[in-house]
């Protein structure tokens, strides 16, 4: 039987005392009681936001659908390499196996390697801790960033079960001067399809965290896909005249949004 | 270097140092298993705790599991052992002790006493052989009280942070988030926000700014900005209203290093706070966070498990007489911590482990998208929790920080947990709350009514 009018049910206040606030943040504020808990709307509006995370870390590209989005003619086909990590439950447990290739990784990246000199830059699409970022966000970026560096010559990896770190034996692999790690970043509940960049200059195993330069939080509501384009082929440019990437880097680029580690910053995907 | 061994179950199982035996002791973890640590089978655990029962308290005193040359840690450890506190288990084995700390004559006053006397090994060790219900039984005998403008730890008490992070700092979106738990009874532990960035500047606007929401509503309680000690240290010479200088520490030399810090800066930086004299009731005022993984993420754990070299961390945070302490229990991720039960063993071994050394033991029940948990596990962790005598736990939000991107408890959860077991928060807060016109008879916080006083004042 459904409660009748006069029964007292959830506190949500009729007039929305936060409505003042709620343009300045995006936190579950004035959520309203029942009792001491959240009343049935909040408790299952989180519980969607953390199912759509949740699906976002386990979810797969479809990465057929993503090359066929890619501007592959001034770049060649895609070349796909797979982490060490078998599947996911191994990928969420064993972060080091995402920074390596799997056996068979290399000789297709060998096969492909242009002659020395002949990369400036490659594109390493992975799929990090959200398929959904990258579905949604990583084509676009591609674009954003091609159409900014008419004459560079570029390859383009996707990488499966990948962590920032994997772009470094990728990068070698291909003698690029650059490797761009574009990569689905840790979800939270508020943004599950959220896209990373990590650049780093000379990628070659054994590369630090401190010498890469990182552009986060692109997705529908943060950086855009152009803005982040821009940003990158700065940091790029100016990479490539100093020859290095990371914290002295970092420290040359006022206009870009700080990328200072918080206090308390999560590792990267 | 001497190795360890037992026959058992018609199988002889040898540990080739006394850290391989603490380390294959541990409960199952993805970080001792990530690094290589961990027990390859159920019965070389076991058979390593039978090895660790046997050996006597004293052996952590003789054999350091870090080099006293080498790491400072270890150096404060060493330095500052108390062997006449010590002396009442000094011919325990750890098996021993664990019977002892479960037995009637371990009282809170002799717990207290006994507590200068123990080493982070030690501690670490014991809890190894501890089920669940042990580090509860044992951890709600322990009371470690400190105090700054409130009174934290208090027998039948719970206390709070209030975390009303921003992803800018934007100053209205903070103020909204803090009056929403402040309408929740929340903040009594501390009003304290992680900054998007370290920037100085910000950091000292931010300080502002919770200072004028303090001295606006006379809310008995304090304020910290978690940022980096070096920028609390240059805020403090700047004249900033800074309370409490946070740092998030680890359990060795190296580790620190990593976060940019010594125990000398934390030194300075206890003084120069100690100096402004800004707390009423009390003179703690160092708020320290810690939590199991962060010395393997820097790669400096010298081969020894994550939860004893997270046990080490507290050994640092005890020296500097801290107002707070917590661990952020599932912040790490499912490469340390994979699921739920390893993130609710982990918060109650930290919390018995921490209050057992004598410091001030909070917990941030918290984990990641990426982890195998949900609330549902968060409401069990905080139950064992408070019932084991937890100083205080963190609420955000409806449970979901959009700075840091991770889930800890809602302002609801805490209400309600406080409700549910009668616990109160901090009296001087408690006083504020019934002064405001908060609470109701029975000293409960019930769902506040546009038309109350309170509720006119603070969304005023």
């Amino acid at each position: 039987m459904p409660p009748s009018a006069d029964l007292p049910t959830a506190t949500i206040l009729p007039l929305d005392p936060f409505a003042r606030f709620r343009s300045a943040t995006r936190a579950r504020i004035g959520l309203g009681r029942a009792g001491d808990a959240l009343p049935t709307p909040a408790l299952l509006d989180f519980q969607m936001a953390h199912a759509l995370a949740r699906d976002a870390v386990y979810g797969t590209v479809d990465w057929d659908a993503l090359a066929a989005d890619l501007p592959l003619a001034a770049t060649g086909p895609v070349i796909a390499v797979h982490s060490d990590a078998p599947d996911r439950a191994t990928y969420l447990r064993r972060p080091d196996l995402g920074r390596r290739l799997d056996a068979d990784s290399p000789a297709r990246l060998n096969a492909a390697r242009p002659p020395a000199g002949a990369c400036d830059l490659v594109l390493v699409i992975a799929d990090g801790l959200s398929a959904a970022a990258v579905q949604a966000w990583a084509a676009p970026l591609t674009h954003e960033i091609l159409a900014r560096i008419p004459g560079w010559q570029v390859r383009i990896v996707t990488a499966r079960q990948a962590r920032v770190a994997l772009g470094d034996p990728v990068g070698h692999a291909l003698g690029a001067t650059l490797a761009a790690v574009l990569i689905g970043e840790r979800p939270g509940l508020s943004v599950a399809d959220s896209l990373g960049i990590y650049l780093t200059y000379d990628p070659r195993p054994g590369r630090k965290d401190s010498e890469r330069n990182c552009l986060s939080n692109i997705h529908a509501n943060g950086l855009s896909p152009a803005l982040a384009a821009e940003k990158l082929v700065w940091l790029m440019t100016e990479a490539r005249r100093r020859t290095l990437t990371g914290v002295d880097l970092k420290e040359e680029a006022p206009t870009l949004e700080s990328t200072g580690a918080p206090e308390t910053l999560p590792t990267p995907p | 270097m001497a190795s360890f061994s037992v026959q058992t179950g018609g199988q002889r199982h040898t540990f080739d140092s006394l850290s391989t035996v603490m380390a294959c002791a541990s409960p199952r973890r993805s970080g001792d298993e990530l690094a290589g640590l961990a027990a390859a089978t159920d019965t070389r655990r076991v058979a390593a705790r039978m090895v660790l029962a046997d050996l006597p308290l004293k052996i952590f005193l003789d054999q350091p599991l870090i080099p006293y040359e080498t790491d400072e840690v270890t150096r404060l450890i060493c330095d500052t052992h108390d062997a006449a506190a010590f002396a009442p288990v000094a011919s325990l084995t750890v098996g021993e002790f664990r019977d002892w700390l479960l037995s009637y004559a371990a009282t809170a006053q002799a717990l207290r006493a006994l507590a200068p006397g123990l080493t982070p090994e030690m501690v670490a060790a014991v809890s190894k052989l501890m089920r669940n219900a042990d580090l509860m039984a044992v951890a709600a005998k322990c009371r470690v009280v400190t105090a700054f403008r409130t009174t934290v730890g208090l027998d039948g008490c719970l206390s709070s942070r209030l975390q009303p992070n921003h992803p800018t700092d934007d100053p209205l979106g903070i103020a909204a988030s803090t009056l929403d738990g402040l309408l929740f009874g929340i903040g009594d532990a501390v009003i304290g926000i992680n900054p998007a960035t370290d920037n100085l500047s910000a950091c000292m606007t931010l300080l502002e700014m919770l200072d004028q929401v303090r001295t606006k509503y006379d809310i008995p309680t304090q304020s910290c900005v978690l940022t980096h000690v070096t920028n609390s240290l240059q805020a403090m010479e700047r004249g900033a209203p800074l309370d409490l200088v946070f740092q998030s520490i680890a359990g060795t030399e190296a580790a620190n290093r990593g976060f940019g810090i010594s125990l000398s800066i934390l030194s300075e930086a206890l003084e120069a706070a100690r100096s402004l004299k800004r707390g009423t009731v009390g003179t703690n005022v160092m708020y320290f966070e810690t939590g199991q993984g962060s010395a393997l993420s820097a790669d400096a754990h010298h081969g020894v498990d994550q939860q004893t070299v997270e046990v080490r961390a507290y050994a640092v945070a005890r020296a500097f007489d801290p107002f707070l302490v917590n661990t952020v229990v599932g912040f790490i991720g499912p490469e340390y911590l994979f699921d739920s039960k390893q993130i609710i063993r982990a918060g109650l071994e930290d919390h018995f482990c921490g209050k057992l050394l004598g410091v001030p033991m909070g917990v941030d029940v918290c984990y990641t998208n990426h982890a195998e948990a949900d609330q549902d596990d968060m409401d069990t962790l905080m139950t064992l929790l408070a019932t084991a005598g937890v100083n205080f736990v963190i609420g955000v939000p409806g449970a979901d920080d959009v700075m840091l991107n991770y889930q800890s408890l809602s302002y609801h959860d805490i209400l309600g947990l406080r409700h549910r077991l009668a616990l109160r928060p901090a009296p001087e807060f408690d006083g504020w709350l019934a002064r405001m016109g908060l609470l109701d008879d029975s000293g409960r916080l019930p769902p506040p009514t546009p038309d109350q006083p309170a509720f006119r004042r603070l969304m005023g």
